[in-house]
Order: C-alpha cells, then structure tokens, then sequence
C-alpha cells in the first residue's frame, strides 16, 4: 500500500478524522529459548527491539505478546517487568509475539495537534512574509504531505516517498470533505466527522491515487 | 443548476423552477410564522449564514482559487466567480468608500426573484433575499474576514436596483500571527 494514514486536523488544531490505510501488520510469533539472541531495550514505556534483527523479526518492533497474553506496556498481563520477566532463565521456553506499534487514538490525537503547532511555526520562521507552513515532510520511509485550506482545515497524507499525484489527491480530498461531510446537515461543523460516505469516497479516492501513481495496477 | 465539468460525477441538473420555488416557499412560512418583518429578515440572515460557512469549502474546493489579497480582490471574486459559479449571474462591483473597504454588488437580474413583482403592503420592509446577505456574511467569516452585508437596495422595494453591500470591518490581522 503507498498510501499510509490520512488526516484531517480542524482550525483549532484537534484531530477530526484519521484514516489508517496500511497493509495489515504482519506479527510474528515465535517460541525462544534462554538467552535471547534479541536484544530488547524499554521505549516510551513499551520493550522494543533494538538488534538483532532476524526471521521477520525487525528493530524498532514491539513485543505485543507473551505467552499468547498480551502485554500492558512494559508489563506483562500479570503485572511482572517484561524484561525482567525474559532474563530470568526459568520462565523459558517462552512464546513471544513482535510486531509494529500501531499508535492510540490518543497518541494520533496529541501528534496531530503537535503538527498543528510545528506547521505554524515552519511559516513564522519563512524569511519570506506571508509564507505558507510546512507543505511536505520527508523521511527515509514516508513522505508527509499537508495542505491548509484558506478556512484553516488541514489535510495530511503519509504516503511512500516514491508515490506521485499527492497534490491532486489532497485537492480531491478537500472536495470529498466539503461534499459529504460539510454538506450533511447533521455534521457540525469543527467536530470528529462521523459519515459514512465521507468514509468510503475517500477510501475510494485513495485507491485510484495509489493506482495511478508510480507502482501500477499490480502492486 | 449543474456541477462544473471539473467533477467526475454524473452532471445532475435540479430544475431552477423548484429551487426558486423552495425559496419562496421557505420565505412564505417564515412571514407566516413570524409578525414583523425584522424578525423574518433576521432568520433568514441566520439560515443564510450557516449555509455561507458550509459553502466556503465547497466554493474553495471547486473553484481552487488564491488567496485574496485585498478587499477589492474578495469583491471582485464574490461576484465574478462565487456568484456565477452558484446564481449563474454576475453583479457588478462598485468601491463606494474611500477608505476602501466598503463595496457594492449591483444585481440585474437575480433568479431568486423570478416570481416575484413586488412584496406585499403589510411586508414592506421585509428582504427577501436576505438568506444571501447571510451567506457572503458567513463565508467571508470563515477566511477570516469579518464584513456587514445588507440590502441598499431592492428592485421589489420599488428601487431602481437591487444593490448589496459589503463592509469589511477591519483590516485581516498579519497571516503570521493567526497561522
């Protein structure tokens, strides 16, 4: 898929839609025996992988599971320190489920606002007046691209660095949201959107953007 | 009244008649429920508003225009393309302030009034096509600048013209600032 996430961010800067459009994760699970050939480091309260990458098993992924239970952050579902828990040679062998950290609505929530911020920022620091904010954020593994409309509404879309017609999809996506969820007369305006057809144009936008881009049909 | 060409979508043409129809119908039973005539305009400023602060988007998505950079610009987009695009007519534009921030749109044919000849005796000091003031008031409103729209004049009111005019309130603050 080389179109990732989707977001919509209001004037006040607060997250009203986000559409995940990656593949499924692929989780690996597999059973280890002491000592772990992985090494495992706590991050922002979750034990990730920091080498040692084998077997689907790659760093920067979480432990989501042990023993098919899952885990609550660092911890395990009964409470004991996961590494603790996997340095002790008695607790093996042991099953262990690795696999990406999909974020919480919440953490999407206070990273969308924290966008909001930065874009601000990007056109206060322009040597140019009346400068617009940050249009497009490259990394080796995403490109983000964002648009400010002249009400203020953001549109955000995480796409692979290789995918073209960004632009048009983000202009397509400010008409499908002044269409189904501006026009719904139920929809307030400034609020999470919650319509159903907003929902399934867009994912039909995606599709034909993806489609039409560098990969071709087959991909 | 049909989409513009730009969209992918079948062209859907809603008859002009029922439109028009729809208006009246709305203003009829506003002047039924309601005694003075403020009262009916103030309602349809209202209605009119919440429509302008939906359409804006609609507006801005299809037509892709830039930002305005002055008040004379905004006027002259409110009625060359916003007008066109929605009423399929277009006003002419009058500065009539020397501070510059005062404009009018000069009105020769408007659809909303097809039917109509002129308002009845007891009505004399209703606008009828208040709802438009409300609209250009609330999408002016969500790019930021704040305007009073209102009727100067009005062809039913016995007038020569119908003439609407904007006043921006106050100079839009720095861009940097309220991005």
């Amino acid at each position: 898929m080389a179109i990732f996430s989707v977001y919509v961010v209001n004037k006040a800067g607060g997250l009203i839609y986000q559409l995940d459009h990656y593949a499924p994760r692929a989780d690996t699970e597999k059973t280890f025996s002491f000592p772990l050939d992985l090494v495992l480091r706590l991050h922002d309260e979750r034990v990730v992988v920091a080498f040692g990458q084998r077997d689907g098993i790659r760093v920067g992924h979480a432990v989501l599971a042990i023993n098919g239970a899952e885990v609550n952050g660092r911890f395990t579902a009964d409470g004991k320190d996961v590494l603790e828990f996997l340095s002790n040679p008695a607790n093996y062998p042991v099953s262990i489920r690795f696999g990406r950290h999909r974020l919480s609505s919440n953490e999407k929530l206070m990273l969308a606002s924290m966008f909001h911020s930065l874009f601000a920022i990007g056109s206060q620091l322009s040597p140019e007046v009346g400068s617009s904010g940050i249009e497009m954020l490259e990394t080796d593994t995403f490109k983000l691209h964002c648009f400010q409309t002249l009400t203020g509404i953001k549109f955000m879309v995480l796409a692979d660095p290789r995918q073209t017609g960004i632009d048009a999809l983000l202009r397509k996506i400010y008409e499908i949201y002044s269409d189904y969820a501006l026009k719904n007369p139920f929809y307030s305006l400034e609020m999470p959107i919650r319509c159903e057809l907003f929902d399934q144009n867009l994912k039909l936008a995606l599709e034909v953007a993806e489609k039409a881009g560098p990969f071709g049909p087959g991909s | 009244m049909s989409r513009s060409p730009g969209r992918k979508q079948e062209n859907h043409k809603i008859s002009r008649e029922l439109f028009v129809l729809t208006y009246g119908a709305l203003v009829a039973q506003l002047c039924k429920d309601y005694e003075k005539d403020e009262d009916v305009n103030a309602c349809l400023d209202r209605m009119g508003y919440s429509i302008g602060i939906r359409l804006i988007d609609d507006f801005l998505a299809r037509s892709a225009v830039k930002k305005c950079r002055s008040y004379s610009e905004t006027a002259d987009m409110i009625a060359q393309v916003a007008f066109k695009m929605y009423l399929g007519v277009t006003p002419s534009v009058s500065c009539s302030s020397a501070a510059g921030n005062e404009f009018s749109l000069i009105l020769d044919k408007n659809p909303l009034v097809d039917f109509v000849e002129e308002l009845p005796v007891e009505r004399a000091s209703l606008c009828y096509c208040n709802l438009l003031c409300g609209v250009i008031r609330g999408a002016l409103e969500m790019v930021h600048l704040a305007a009073e729209v209102s009727f100067l004049q009005d062809r039913l009111k016995g007038d020569a013209v119908t003439e609407i005019g904007i006043t921006f309130l106050r100079k839009p603050e720095d861009r940097k600032h309220r991005r």
